[in-house]
């Protein structure tokens, strides 16, 4: 579905991704973890180009995208969840996933979505009227998700979900992947907590300073020495 | 000071409070997307009146299609002055923009000096703009009718472009970041064209019902009420539409009420302004609306 191959991004003098190639097949989990630094941001926003790569090919449903304006990207079915969550803090629950429902036109099927996503995330439906800023670090999490979802992707990327949760949000937000999953849509899971990536991921990459170095099916590279030692923490 | 003379004031006060807040819309709401002070907005408006003045003169078009006219092309004008002096400067330090807007300002008036002319031309308005009505006593222009009545249905149409439309959203999200904007599927460079269409448009209104109640025109028109929209815009907390409307009629108040109530400190009209301006940046850095 989605196929990166020899990316190159700079910022300016520094090399941040140094060629790195992989592919997220239809329908699947795919994760890509890393520590700290490696280059996993600058990987999904290059992809929804965010981040203009200086040399490589991003291919997405048969068609080059490489080129393309964020906002065709998105149009196209391919949309990035980012690191921070980055709600619209000015703006109301609702609000915010009308901004995810921006490239629809479809009234009837925007109002479903909407009440789908307040049945996945209840916890929103309650705060519908409430600004973004004042909602909890998980309320914002799931607001960023059901804002991406509202977009109706086919590829949806999630830069560190559970970055600064409490470890039963964390939970809850790796089950709700799962169940967006179940729904049909294939998912890019960039992480820092490996051992939950790998755990729920078909297929995982490791990114270390702009090189992907290992790869394999989740419950291999969970198994994998290299890893245990560097991402596990054993 | 008789009551009837009070309401006088008060009416003249709300009408210019009006206009103020016309005129500091285009600065808050540039701000709020680009955080660029666009200069060359008291300017802009100029323009407007002098769209009006050669549609007519030109073209002989009778002055209601004029003011249509010259509202369509102010907010082209706007548009154009985004495209060619600030977007070339988007990603560049924001001093080269802030220097940018500088010079639109100083280019558009001498544009207008050599091309208008620097003497000041009289600006036709209806004859019901100029006549005084007298209303259990208080002698009202038609004009002050006129102002309030046209800022109101302005005003209120902006509301519904900015808190009821798609485009409105559009530009409420990138006011807080372009890149999650983007991600959304928001086109940045046309919210922004409609941001300074809309902000010009205002203040083509402006300009118009200005130039019916100071009906003299000419290139450096823009420059004081530009000021006093600007600070207008500051007092209610730059970036905040609700603001600037307060901040308007906060202006409008203290020019009118100042001369009127005490006529010997009338030529300090401006330190007053600015008075207000430094006691509300004491107490309330971000502005009466702002946010911190
Ligand atoms: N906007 C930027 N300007 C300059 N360097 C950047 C920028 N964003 C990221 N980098 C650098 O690129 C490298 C990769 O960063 P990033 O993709 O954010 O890593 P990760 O998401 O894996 O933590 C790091 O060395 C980081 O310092
Ligand atoms: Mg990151």
């Amino acid at each position: 579905m989605l196929k990166v191959d020899n990316l190159n991004v700079y910022y300016g003098g520094i090399h941040a991704l140094k060629g790195i190639s992989f592919e997220v097949e239809e329908g699947k989990i795919v994760t890509l973890i890393g520590a700290n630094g490696a280059g996993k941001s600058t990987t999904l926003k290059t992809i929804c180009s965010l981040v203009k790569a200086k040399e490589g090919k991003i291919i997405f449903k048969d068609q080059e995208i490489t080129n393309l304006s964020t906002e065709q990207i998105v149009k196209r079915g391919l949309v990035l969840i980012p690191e921070g969550r980055k709600i619209f803090p000015n703006l109301t629950v609702q609000e915010n996933l009308a901004l995810g429902a921006f490239i629809r036109e479809d009234k009837e099927k925007i109002a479903q979505d909407q009440e789908w996503v307040g049945e996945l995330f209840p916890r929103l439906k309650e705060r519908w009227w409430q600004k973004g800023g004042t909602l909890s670090g998980g309320e914002q999490q799931m607001l960023a998700v059901a804002r991406g979802l509202m977009s109706r992707p086919q590829l949806l990327m999630l830069d560190e979900p559970s970055l600064g949760l409490a470890p039963l949000l964390v939970k809850e937000i790796f089950e709700i992947i799962q169940q967006i999953h179940r729904e049909g849509i294939t998912i890019l899971l960039v992480e820092q907590n490996a051992f939950a990536a790998l755990k729920l991921a078909d297929y995982a990459y490791v990114l270390e300073t702009g090189r992907l170095v290992l790869q394999g099916k989740g419950e291999e590279l969970l198994q994998k020495e290299e890893v245990r030692k560097a991402y596990l923490g054993e | 000071m008789s009551l009837s003379i009070f309401f006088q004031n008060l009416i003249n006060a709300i009408s210019l409070g009006f206009l103020f807040a016309l005129i500091a819309i285009g600065y808050t709401m540039v701000y709020g997307v680009l955080r660029l002070i666009n200069f060359a907005h008291g300017d802009i408006f100029m323009m407007a009146a002098f769209f009006v003045f050669y549609t007519m003169t030109i073209f002989s078009l009778p002055w209601g299609i004029a003011c249509l006219v010259a509202i369509v092309l102010t907010m082209l004008l706007g548009l154009s002055v985004e495209r060619v002096a600030y977007r070339p400067l988007r990603n560049a330090p924001r001093i080269s923009s802030l220097c940018s807007a500088i010079g639109v300002s100083f280019l558009l008036e001498n544009f207008a000096v050599v091309v208008f002319g620097g003497r000041p031309k009289s600006f036709y308005c209806p004859e019901f703009f100029t006549k005084t009505f007298i209303l259990g006593g208080v002698r009202v222009l038609g004009i002050n009718f006129v102002t309030p009545l046209v800022s109101i249905v302005f005003l209120s149409l902006l509301s519904y472009l900015v808190y009821r439309t798609k485009n409105g959203l559009a530009m409420r999200a990138i006011s807080k970041d372009f890149d999650t904007a983007r991600l959304m599927g928001i086109n940045i460079d046309r919210t922004i064209s409609f941001t300074f269409m809309i902000g010009s448009g205002l203040a083509a209104v402006g300009a118009i019902l200005w130039a019916s109640r100071y009906p003299q025109i000419w290139p450096f028109m823009g420059v004081f009420p530009g000021w006093r929209a600007f600070t207008a815009a500051i007092i209610g907390g730059i970036g905040s539409i609700r603001g600037a409307m307060v901040g308007g009629f906060l202006v409008g108040f203290i020019s009118i009420m100042l001369v009127a109530f005490l006529p010997e400190l009338a030529g300090y009209k401006d330190a007053f302004i600015f008075i207000a301006l430094i006691l509300v940046l004491l107490f309330k850095p971000e502005g009466l609306f702002g946010e911190e």
